[in-house]
């Protein structure tokens, strides 16, 4: 597929962290594509590398992180010419490059909105600094009416008044919102939620989903939502990528992960939600075990230990990928009679 | 729900204030009304779900159920063996043989078990309380509760931190249950928990209510865990019961405009399940300063002129048990 389409690139993303001297691998292997225009969910249980993998993209990753990476492509389209940017070969994290690209290109929408917001500053200036920062010459009256103007847009009421206020006196929806309108205010190509809504209500949650579907659909935007919510997923997404210890287990369309299910752990995963109006005295199926601990894993599959239909040959090596359908891939020695890919 | 209806808890106008004070003398200026004026009966054997977005009181509700705050009005009547008493009047000694028949499971694992204290002696204080004094009999117990939640006896020399979030939930369970309690009353059990995790503890929920014949009164802000959990729903809004309702009948028939935006508001696992979003304008309202009338005609989409000004009653619409407040099911209020 040609760089117009593809919006974003990751081939063989790797993080590993130190920790007392030891190296441990969060993030193995990860590799996928985001096509212009649409939303990519990654689900997962805590801990499965989901929010590691979106921060080494972002180059967000603390000094005790190691990112490599084969590729990370990251095509801009400028006035209908692509622009490449090789995101794993600029050397500072914080360098002028990579923050030339946060803002007007890719930016995050990050979990807890209580945190994510500085206290002392009004929300107002807060939203502007991005816009003063990234636009040279800008006065800031000008900077102030782009900030009114995203407020409405993000259905914050009085938006002339509250524009003005400190985050303590916003609600929990209302400064997620704030967060938004942050992320939002550069008008980046990329928008990387990182669990937008889990510290919401679901009727709040219900309100910022429309909003950021409204976002899609009217300006086009590219979106990774990260989720552990597969009612979520099913409304949202286009693709969805299960993560699970690091690793991509199954990739594909919507249609393909809930319909055609293929890896044991997204059947296990999407069983295990309860469901509105199940029947009376069905039981919820459940997965045995606990997530391991990703210091001592063993060889083999990493799902092995909790899998009912584990093998000999799950045991052994690294499990590749399988194209059991195209675009559709899975992480699972049951489906060895396919295309490998990588 | 059940057949023969024994009734185990019996809530009258329950009221939880908690007041605001200001200035050097503490004077009051307004209260925060966390509970206000509910009633309600909770059957013997049943789990009762109770739900509703942050702030609605329900914790309150469960924890002024249990005594662990002090109501500012209205009873809490429990069956102690067919004779029913007003818990809220009991002194330091009734309170305990109250504490035995009611125990409460907390929402945060990872807070509700002493860090520096290993399983056992956090296992064997209840015990030592209620006055259990031989240590094999204390041990007895505790292995006991322990098998019922799956976790091996001798894990209870271990400290919290080894155990994973639900290991946790699943000792907090366990110590509850060694008073042998008639009532547990569970605050978010599951919420803290990753989902592979939260459905294992569901299921062993109600597999020890059957063994031991426990009444639940389950909080919950998750509508589909609720469901899942419980016989009959109570659905919270701004400190009052908006609507009571079989499980099966809230989902199948909600009545309350409100019950109905909150069960269109979840998502659902499901591609092919298409459904008319309902979006909730606004925001629930501060509990200091209550709208009048309906707490939720400033949001409601069927808000009438009465709604403003009158609050609604409880009245019974539909199928047995079926309690729903609101105005459009309330056929004697004059209609504007």
């Amino acid at each position: 597929m040609d760089s117009k389409e593809i919006i974003l690139n990751v081939e063989k993303l790797n993080t590993t962290f130190i920790s007392d001297k030891k190296k441990i691998r969060i993030v193995k292997d990860v590799s996928f594509q985001l096509k212009r225009g649409k939303t990519l969910a990654v689900v997962g249980e805590s801990g499965c590398g989901k929010s590691v993998t979106m921060n080494s993209i972002m180059r967000f990753t603390g000094k005790n992180a190691i990112v490599e990476a084969k590729n990370i492509q990251y095509n801009a389209l400028k006035d209908g010419k692509v622009e490449e940017h090789h995101l794993e070969s600029i050397k500072e994290p914080n360098g002028p490059e990579m923050r030339a690209l946060r803002g007007p290109d890719l930016s995050m929408v990050f979990q807890d909105p209580m945190s994510s917001l500085n206290p002392v500053y009004k929300v107002g200036d807060q939203v502007a600094e991005g816009l003063l920062q990234h636009n040279k010459g800008m006065t800031k009256q000008q900077a102030r009416e782009k900030v009114l103007e995203m407020f409405r847009k993000l259905g914050i009421p009085d938006p002339e008044e509250r524009i003005d206020c400190y985050p303590h006196q916003f609600s929990g929806g209302m400064k997620q919102r704030v967060v938004i309108a942050i992320a939002m205010i550069c008008n980046p190509e990329l928008i990387i939620c990182d669990e937008p809504t889990t510290a919401l209500d679901v009727t709040i949650q219900a309100q910022i989903m429309e909003l950021l579907k409204d976002l899609q659909v009217n300006d086009g935007k590219s979106i990774i939502l990260i989720t552990h919510n597969m009612g979520l997923v099913a409304e949202m997404a286009d693709e969805v990528c299960v993560m699970y210890m690091g690793r991509v287990v199954e990739f594909g369309t919507l249609e393909d992960v809930f319909d055609r299910t293929s890896h044991p752990y997204t059947k296990a995963l999407l069983r295990s939600v309860p469901v509105l109006g199940l029947a009376d005295g069905q039981k919820l199926e459940t997965i045995p075990g606990a997530t391991p601990n990703p210091a001592d894993l063993k060889e083999g599959c990493e799902f092995a230990d909790r899998c009912p239909e584990c093998t000999e040959k799950c045991r052994k090596g690294v499990i590749p990928c399988y194209e059991v359908n195209p675009g559709h891939h899975v992480r699972c020695t049951k489906y060895s009679s396919f295309p490998e890919v990588e | 729900m059940m057949d023969n209806k024994e009734v185990i808890f019996k809530i009258e106008n329950l009221q939880t204030w908690f007041p605001i004070t200001k200035g050097m003398f503490k004077k009051v200026v307004g209260h925060v009304k966390a509970v206000d004026d509910v009633s309600l009966e909770v059957y013997k054997g049943e789990t009762l779900g109770i739900v509703g977005e942050s702030g609605c009181g329900k914790s309150t509700f469960g924890k002024t159920a249990m005594m662990l705050e002090k109501p500012t009005g209205g009873r809490v009547l429990f069956n102690f063996n067919g004779e029913f008493k007003d818990v809220t009047k009991f002194n330091k000694d009734e309170m305990f043989s109250f504490r035995r028949k009611v125990q409460m499971v907390f929402q945060d694992p990872y807070s509700a078990l002493n860090p520096q204290k290993k399983i056992y002696s956090s296992f064997e204080e209840p015990l030592k309380v209620h006055g259990i004094d031989s240590m094999e009999e204390r041990e007895e117990v505790m292995r006991k509760v322990l098998k019922m939640v799956n976790i091996q006896p001798d894990y209870l020399m271990r400290y919290p931190h080894e155990f994973s979030g639900g290991q946790r939930q699943r000792l907090c369970i366990a110590r509850a249950l060694e008073v042998m309690p008639e009532v547990l009353i569970c605050d978010e059990p599951v919420s803290a928990l990753d989902v592979s995790i939260q459905a294992q503890v569901l299921n062993l929920m109600k597999e020890i209510q059957k063994e031991m014949n426990l009444t639940y009164l389950f909080i919950a802000h998750d509508l589909s865990v609720v469901q899942y959990m419980s016989d009959r729903i109570m659905v919270m809004y701004l400190g009052r019961i908006v609507e009571v309702a079989d499980s099966r009948a809230l989902y199948d028939e909600p009545l309350h405009p409100y019950t109905k935006a909150l069960l269109s508001a979840i998502p659902v696992a499901d591609i092919h399940h298409k459904k008319n979003r309902q979006v909730l304008e606004g925001e629930v309202p501060s509990p200091i300063h209550k709208p009048d009338g309906c707490p939720f005609h400033n949001r409601c989409p069927q808000c009438m002129e009465i709604c403003k000004t009158q609050a609604p009653r409880m009245v019974h619409h539909g199928a047995e048990g079926h309690m729903v407040a609101c105005h459009l099911y309330d056929k004697e209020a004059p209609k504007a």
